[in-house]
This record gives structure tokens, sequence and C-alpha cells, in this order.
């Protein structure tokens, strides 16, 4: 049973299997610290300049019942050799304080068969017959089972050395889990100096003896030993979340206004804005609802603040006819939607994409906006600054999308480095010449000036009844038919100015598989297995979902069949009741179908979870002769 | 002599114009004949001219409704937005524009229904703006629904039988926010007196809110004709740190009460008169803390800070290659 103990005397001399790259996951009940042990070791490996890609784990409530099923808390990494484009498939190798968190991962598919079990093994002597019976009895099917468990005293041996293992145990596993990697132990101690280094000596000393005995615990007694070769770094790489990410583009973007309320997976965003907003003269703006936060933000920016209003999808949609005023009056907006699961209150902190449909043609009435998604972690930094260019360049709303995974997701990429043509340029305040009107239309292109208050002459109400070009309420039904073309061409205007996205693989072939937002990563390494296996499998990843650039449709005609990927709800044709006519395409497959006129497939998963490779990998691979 | 005498007059010429009534008045009203926004529109003007206020640095903000017509008549700066969210727009405005007048127009159904939430965090935030509710008691753009301040009994197209519940008392609710700042009601047809509490408003740093029962003679013709008839059921606030108690006020309404505007105790009870009107200013507290003062810091966004603040940010945050970093980079 206990593994570890079995192979004790062979431990030391084992050399270390190299492999190219490897998923481990770190679960425990949550306040035990499995997040903290769990970005340690990913910043620990990123340092060597291993490629990785963290996801967190998050229990739906704060507090979830210990040892449940439910309540597993912690992070997943996969490192690798080379770069790591998302979170890949099922665990090779999984940490577990008790063994109710770890059923909760089997439970949810997200652990390979056979994986590496490393366990706490306290609760086999528990004083409570219950708890001990049945850690015994759930120990043996997995071993049954075929999975590798290893038991480990992780609290006797932090017990060794610390009064409450409960916060210190994470340091352990994170010692246990440097040396079952071969990273690089001075780094690794340095790691933890830098996470405590808040807390000063007192904290950090006792933290770094916790990892040294993990270490040692690990070289003594285990078994298991890997190596993922990393290539030194050449540069300097930035490691943050998606939601950290979005916030320093906020501040690079030279925006000064953030009006939000709290909602999850999109909070993170605004906690990060509000600590270190005010230092480049933003404002964090908390205010009492999503109507108002969106108000608020039109309201800084008629007045000439750049602002961003930040959500998930409930507020989004709380803000949607706040966003149907920005567009109707023409006032610069960025509104992001960190999508999470819906309708409704739906699954706060995981992943979907449902909201592409309805940040493309939500609001009442014909109120045309850009849309982008944000695909990976670098993207989520410099598509805010894209997106307040294109917001103020057009007066137009701009909806970023991301998603509660990309929120949450850890990816290093190269430290940016600033340009001032980021910020937006200083509002011109000079009087407005005689004959120059606020809606001074471009007959072309639809772009219109927009006069600020405080400019001399310029004064005019602005409204959200329809208008003419002198913001007067349009009476006449010619002038209401003019508005509604002066916007919609501004959409023109822009999509003039976008590049065919680039095909993963090649131009021609039996599939082409396209995505949008956080699939990005899985779907190219999808694709890149198939074609290993000598299909003519490609991949298209679209950023501009509205408008969309121009040569799409010459991209479809290249492939004999085309499907989208994506974390939202499609009917499947294999159900009864569903059939050419009535089946329910996929958000994207939706706006394709209609735009293309191309008769488009779909695949999708909505369980919450970040598409796996290997299932998107399936789906494709179902779908070619 | 001639000299002296002109020059200062050049100078007063060119540093600022001399704004006339006609100056703030934009298209004519469409309201109806009769309608107590007129009052409202026309006091409104009359403080712009009396304090020549620049056009360009006014923005009235509204809602939806009658009274949200307002910033349409103004040649100043308007933005009207959507049923009850002229206060959030307004806070957005006032934020990081010290530099601007703001006022609200807003209707009972605007501010007290849809904009409720709105109306009380705005009380709280007391951002530097004046609001005026014109409080009809009725909806009328969309054409006699009950509003939330309809008084019990009150018919209209949706209470054909009469309004169920009694009406919500905006002055009350208000004096019942923390932070609030200023509370002041006024009355249509007291233009004088509608003048004095607005110009007051319009003085006082903090969001000033005053109730202005206005009338709507298209679908409540004599709703307050009681009132209008006999001036002894208003009741006239007077105080030497509010509006003082001039011959001619006294004049017209007989019924005074001296209220000192800092006992807000006594404001909530003046509040809660049901069978008179108090007009005046309930309540005043200058020491209220402004959001827009308090929030954010004082530092100014340029290149320079942003470049700054980034990349001292990026810092916390980078990972560098293991050489520079043993080069003391750490
Ligand atoms: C979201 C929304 N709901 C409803 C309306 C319809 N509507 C317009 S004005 C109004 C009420 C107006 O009453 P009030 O605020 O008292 O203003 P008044 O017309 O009396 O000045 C309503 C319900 C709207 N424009 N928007
Ligand atoms: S309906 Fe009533 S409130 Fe509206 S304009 Fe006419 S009188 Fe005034
Ligand atoms: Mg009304």
């Amino acid at each position: 049973m206990n593994e570890g103990g079995k192979h004790k005397t062979t431990a030391r001399k084992k050399s270390a299997v190299e492999l190219a790259e490897h998923v481990v996951e770190i679960v425990s009940d949550s306040g035990e610290g499995a997040q903290k042990c769990g970005q340690s070791f990913a910043s620990i490996a990123a340092r060597m300049g291993n490629g990785i890609w963290t996801v967190e784990i998050i229990p739906a409530e704060i507090q979830p019942p210990a040892r449940s099923v439910e309540g597993a808390s912690g992070n997943r990494i996969r490192l690798g050799s080379g770069a790591i484009t998302n979170g890949g498939d099922a665990a090779d190798l999984v940490v577990a304080f008790n063994e109710h968190v770890l059923l909760g991962r089997l439970r949810d598919g997200e652990l390979k068969p056979g994986c590496i079990i490393l366990l706490e093994s306290k609760w086999r002597t528990d004083r409570d017959p219950e708890i001990s019976t049945l850690y015994a009895t759930i120990c043996n099917e997995l071993v049954e089972g075929g999975y590798r468990v290893y038991e480990i005293p992780m609290e006797t041996e932090c017990l060794r050395l610390v009064t409450d293992a409960r916060r210190g145990k994470n340091m352990f596993v994170l010692g246990l889990l440097c040396r079952i990697y071969s990273l690089d132990r001075a780094l690794a101690l340095e790691q933890v100096a830098l996470t405590f280094a808040k807390k000063g000596e007192s904290v950090i000393a006792p933290n770094q003896r916790l990892l040294e005995a993990g270490w040692g615990w690990a070289e003594e007694n285990l078994d298991i030993r890997f190596s993922v070769p990393a290539t030194p770094a050449t540069e300097p790489r930035l490691v943050v979340n998606g939601n950290t990410a979005l916030g320093l583009g906020v501040m690079a973007s030279g925006m000064e206004v953030c009006a939000m309320y709290p909602i999850t997976p999109a909070t993170s965003a605004s906690h990060y804005l509000s600590e270190v907003f005010q230092n480049v003269g933003g404002v964090v703006h908390q205010a009492e609802d999503e109507i108002a936060a969106c108000a608020f933000a039109i309201g800084a920016s008629y007045a000439g603040k750049c602002a961003v209003t930040i959500t998930s999808g409930p507020g989004y949609s709380l803000k949607q006819e706040g966003i149907g005023l920005a567009v109707m009056a023409e006032i610069p907006l960025v509104v992001v939607n960190v999508q999470r699961g819906g309708p409704a209150t739906g699954q706060p902190t995981k992943v979907e994409q449902g909201d592409l449909l309805s940040a493309c043609f939500g609001s009442h009435g014909d109120a045309p906006k850009v849309v982008m998604a944000v695909s990976d972690i670098e993207d989520c930094f410099y598509s805010v600054i894209t997106a307040r260019k294109i917001a103020e360049m057009f007066n137009v709303v701009v909806v970023l999308l991301s998603d509660a995974s990309l929120g949450t997701a850890q990816q290093p990429f190269p430290r940016p480095d600033f340009h001032e043509d980021w910020l937006a340029p200083p509002v011109d305040q000079s009087p407005v010449p005689e004959g120059v009107t606020p809606y001074d239309w471009n007959p072309k292109t639809g772009l219109a000036r927009r006069f600020i208050p405080g400019q001399p002459n310029g004064m005019h109400t602005l409204t959200g009844l329809a208008h003419d070009s002198r913001s007067r309420i349009a009476y006449d039904p010619a002038v209401n038919q003019e508005g509604i073309r002066r916007r919609s061409l501004k959409l023109a205007a822009l999509q003039k100015t976008l590049k065919t996205p680039p095909l993963f693989g090649d131009e021609k072939g039996e599939l082409l598989v396209i995505g949008w937002g956080s699939t990005k990563g899985a779907i190219e390494e999808a694709v890149q297995r198939v074609r290993a296996d000598g299909y003519s499998v490609s991949a298209l990843h679209l950023k501009f979902l509205q408008p969309m650039a121009s040569g799409i449709k010459e991209v479809l005609q290249g492939f004999e069949r085309v499907m989208t990927v994506e974390t939202n709800w499609c009917d499947d044709l294999e159900d009864e009741l569903i059939d050419e006519e009535n089946r329910r395409y996929s958000n994207l497959a939706w706006m394709l179908r209609a735009r293309c006129l191309v008769d488009i497939d779909c695949w999708g998963e909505v369980k919450g979870q970040p598409i796996k490779p290997g299932r998107i990998e399936k789906a494709i691979r179902q779908r070619l002769r | 002599m001639v000299m002296s005498v002109s020059a200062p007059r050049c100078l007063q010429w060119s540093d600022r114009e001399d704004y006339e009534l006609e100056d703030y008045e934009a298209e004519v009203p469409r309201w109806c004949t009769g309608c107590g926004d007129l009052a409202i529109l026309a006091a409104v003007q009359r403080l712009c001219r009396d304090e020549q206020l620049p056009l360009e640095n006014l923005v009235f903000v509204s809602g939806i409704g009658c009274s949200s017509r307002f910033p349409h008549y103004m040649k100043t700066y308007g933005f009207h937005g959507l049923h009850g969210r002229a206060l959030p727009v307004a806070e957005g405005i006032k934020l990081k524009r010290p530099d601007l007048h703001v006022f609200v127009n807003t209707g009972d159904g605007d501010c007290c229904s849809i904009g409720a939430a709105h109306w009380l965090h705005a009380i709280r935030y007391n951002m530097d703006m004046t609001v005026m509710l014109h409080d009809n008691e009725i909806y009328g753009l969309t054409k006699k629904q009950a509003s939330p301040t309809s008084p019990k009994g009150l018919k209209s197209n949706t209470t054909p039988r009469g309004a169920y519940l009694e009406g919500l008392n905006p002055l009350a609710t208000t004096l019942g926010v923390a932070n609030v700042s200023f509370v002041a009601q006024a009355v249509d047809w007291a233009p004088a007196h509608l003048y004095e509490i607005i110009s007051q408003a319009f003085h006082h740093k903090g969001l000033s809110f005053i109730r202005i029962v206005q009338r709507c003679p298209e679908f409540l013709p004599a709703h307050f004709d009681s009132f209008m008839q006999d001036p002894e059921r208003l009741l006239l606030l007077t105080h030497e740190d509010g509006i003082p108690a001039t011959p001619d006020l006294s004049r017209a309404y007989p019924q005074r009460e001296v209220h000192d505007p800092s006992d807000i105790n006594r404001a909530r009870e003046i509040a809660s008169l049901t069978d008179r009107i108090p007009i005046g200013i309930l309540y005043r507290n200058e020491a209220a803390v402004c959001y827009e003062d308090v929030v954010g810091s004082d530092t100014l966004s340029t290149p320079k800070t942003v470049r700054t603040n980034l990349e001292a940010e990026l810092d916390k945050f980078t990972v560098w290659p293991p050489s520079e970093e043993r080069e003391g980079r750490g």
C-alpha cells in the first residue's frame, strides 16, 4: 500500500525520468494553502525556463464543508519543456490533502487513469473510526483501480517543525514536488522568500525549513523522480493571471476610470486595479449595481476621461441598456465581460463562452458595437490597449470577452515594453470652429468627432433619442434611417483595417476548426496531434468577432468541412429530437453560417471546465473519414 | 481721466462675455401650457444669467420623462440619457471634472422608482451637483400612470380605482440617507422662492437635492389646487442660515417656522408633515464628505506617471532570466 515505504532503500539512487511535459495538481480543502503551493511551484518552474500554464481549482463556495467532494480547492500546473498554451488533458500526478477532494477531481475526469497520487496519510489513523475506515476503503479502491498511491505523513512531518501543520503543509508539499520534478533547490528557497516577503523573516525561515523537509522526505522515501528539461529563458517574462493582465492593460492604456460592481470571476481584475490604479491617476468606482457602473463609465467618458467597466454575465445583461445608449450617443466605452457559466446565476466560478451572441447583438434595436475576444494571458494585456484605441477612434463601444479560465490562469509572456502611443491623446478642449456639428459624420466612414463639455461652442444636448448630426431629436423618419446608417458604417470602416487571421496549418484540407477566445491553445494542440497522424486539418482563431476581418469566407473555401469548437451549447445531431432544421448551433457557428453561407458544424462542451485538447481531438477524429 | 475709466471696462469685455437670459435659452420648450417644468426652467436660466455661468462649463443631465426634456431647452451641454440613470451618469461626469457645474433634472418616476437605488446612493456619494426632482406625483410622458409619490387614492390609468398605498416621501427618504448634505423643497408656483432655493442649492458644495412640487395640468389639473389657493397650507421655513424671511415672503406665506437647517431631527419631522407642504431648506451640512474629493488620489494621469508606475508594477511580476538575476537584479 504505502509505496513510499516499500521503495525506501532504492529511492536515493533512482535517476530522474525525462519528460516533455507533465500535468500536476495540488488539491486541498479551501484554506489549506494548496493554491499558494501550486502558484509557487509554477513560478519556480517558470523561472527555470519551463513553459507553464496554471489553472485555479476553485470550489463554488467560500468555505465548503471540509473533506467534501465538492470542496476541492487548489491548482493545476501543466509544465513542459517548450511553450505551453493550455491546461492540457488529465493530470499525471496529484497531491491531495484528503481523499475526498481527490474523489472530486476523479469524478470530474481530471485525473489520468493510473496516475500518481500523493495522499496525506493522517486519516488512516484518525480517531474517528468512520473517517479512518472510509479512508482505508477509498485507498484500497484507488490501488485496485490501478492508481499509484503514495501515502505521505504530511502532517506528522510538518509537526516536527511547526505547531500548526494546517499552515505549513503546503510548503512541505512544495518541497516534495520540487524534488520530484528536479527543480532548482536554491530557486525554490528564493521563491519562498518572495512569496512571504511581505510577512518578514520570521515567516520566511520556517517556511523554508518546511520546504527543505519536504525535499528531504522525498529524497529519502520516494522512488519517483522526473525532470522536464527547460530552456533557460533569455528575456524577462511576466507571470500573471489573465485578470491581472487585464488590470495592467487598463493602466497601460491610459484609462482613468474603472466602474464596476463585484462579480465572480471578474472581481480580481478590479481588486488589482483598486491597489494600483490611483498611482497613475485612476479611480476604481464600486457602483451600487452594474447599471450604475455602466452609466458612470459612460458619464466619465462623455466628460473626456477614458473609462472601462468590468463585469461578468449577469452584470453584462444589466448593462445592456447602457451599452445601447453609448452606441446611440457615440460615446467611447470599453466593456470587459469575463464570462462565466449562464444563464441567470449559472456557474459563477466556471468557464463558458456563452455570451458571444449577446455581446454582438444584445441591447434592443440596432446597436452595432465592436466585439473582441482574448485568447491567452498576453492577449489580455494588449487587447485592452487595442480596445481603448478603437473605442476612442471610432466613438464606439468595444466589448472585450475573456472568461473564467483565462481570468485565473497563468502563462508567462515577454515583459511588455511601454510605448507612449498606448495612451489616449490629450482631450481637445479648443473652441469648436463655426459650423461644425457634434456628429460631424464623415460620409464615407461614418466616423464622427465629439465635443467634450468645457469646450467652447460645442454645446449641445446629447440624447439617447434618435437624432441628427446636430444632436437634435429626429422627428423626421429619414433622420433616424441616416443615424442608424452612420453608426453601422463605423463597423465597416473598422473592418477595412482588419487583417485576415493567420491559419494554423495548411490552406487546404479536409477539416478546418474555428475557435475564439480561451480555446485557442487547446484547439491548436488538438489539431497538431491529428496532423501528426497525417490528417489535413487546420485551425483558425478569431480575435475580432464583430466586425469580422475580411477574407474568412475564402479561407473556409479551402476546406471540405468546417466546424467550430466552443465552450458553449450546441445541439447534437445524434439526439433523437434534433435534426438539421431545429438544431441550435454554437455561438460562433451561428454567426459564421450567417456571414459566410457555409454549412458549418460545431462541437462544444459546457461542463464548466476549459475544454481539453484530448476532447477536441476526439471530436475532430469523429469528423474525419 | 478718460483712460482710467475705460481701461477696466475694456478688460471686462475681453475677460468675460456678458451673458443675457437668451444666451441660455435653446428651443421653445415642448411642455404643455401651464406645466410646472416651465417655471423651473425659467428659474434655472435666471440663475445661470445672474451667476454669469459660462455655457460650456454647464452640464444638465437628465433621465427620461417630460421633466427630463429639460437639457434640450438649455443652450449648454446636456445629457438626456436613460430612464432612471441620470444620477450615475452625472457622477461619472463630475468625478474628474471639478471645472464643470453639473445639474440633474429628474422626474418622480425617474428618481424615486426606476432610479431609486441610484438616488439613495447619490445622496450618500454627495458629489458636488444640483439635483432637481420635478415631482408632479404622476408619470407624465407615458400618460398618467401612478408614480411612487402619488398619494393614496389617486386615480390614474394603472390605478383606476385609486392608488393602493401611501405615497413615498422623497424628503423623508433623502433625510434618512447617511452623508446627506442638502435637502430643500420648493413649489413651482412660487417663482421667487424657487429661485432662492435653486440658488442656495447651486452654492452648496456637495449634492443638493431639491424636491420641486410641480404641476401637471395635463393629467392632474386640480391636484395641487388646495395648496395653491390656500397659502395657509404651505409652511415657509426661514432662518438666517437658510432663506431669511423677507417682507415679501412673509406677506405671501402666513404659516412660517424658523428652522435651523443644521437641525436634522426637526428636518425629519418637517419632512413628514402631511397637512402642509413645507418650503425652504430643511437640511444643510457643509461638512459632509464629497466622494470625488476622497476617492482615488491627487496624482494626474500623465505619460510619465503611467510609465513609472506601470514599470514598477511589471517589475513585481517579472521573472528575470537567471543570468540577469544573479547579476543583482533579483
Ligand atoms: C427602461 C424604461 N422603462 C420605461 C420607460 C417608459 N417611461 C418613460 S418616462 C416614464 C415615466 C416618467 O415619469 P416621471 O419620471 O415622473 O417623469 P414626468 O414625465 O412625470 O416628468 C416611463 C415609465 C422607459 N423610457 N425606459
Ligand atoms: S404632461 Fe404634465 S408634466 Fe408633461 S409636459 Fe404636460 S403638463 Fe408637463
Ligand atoms: Mg412625474
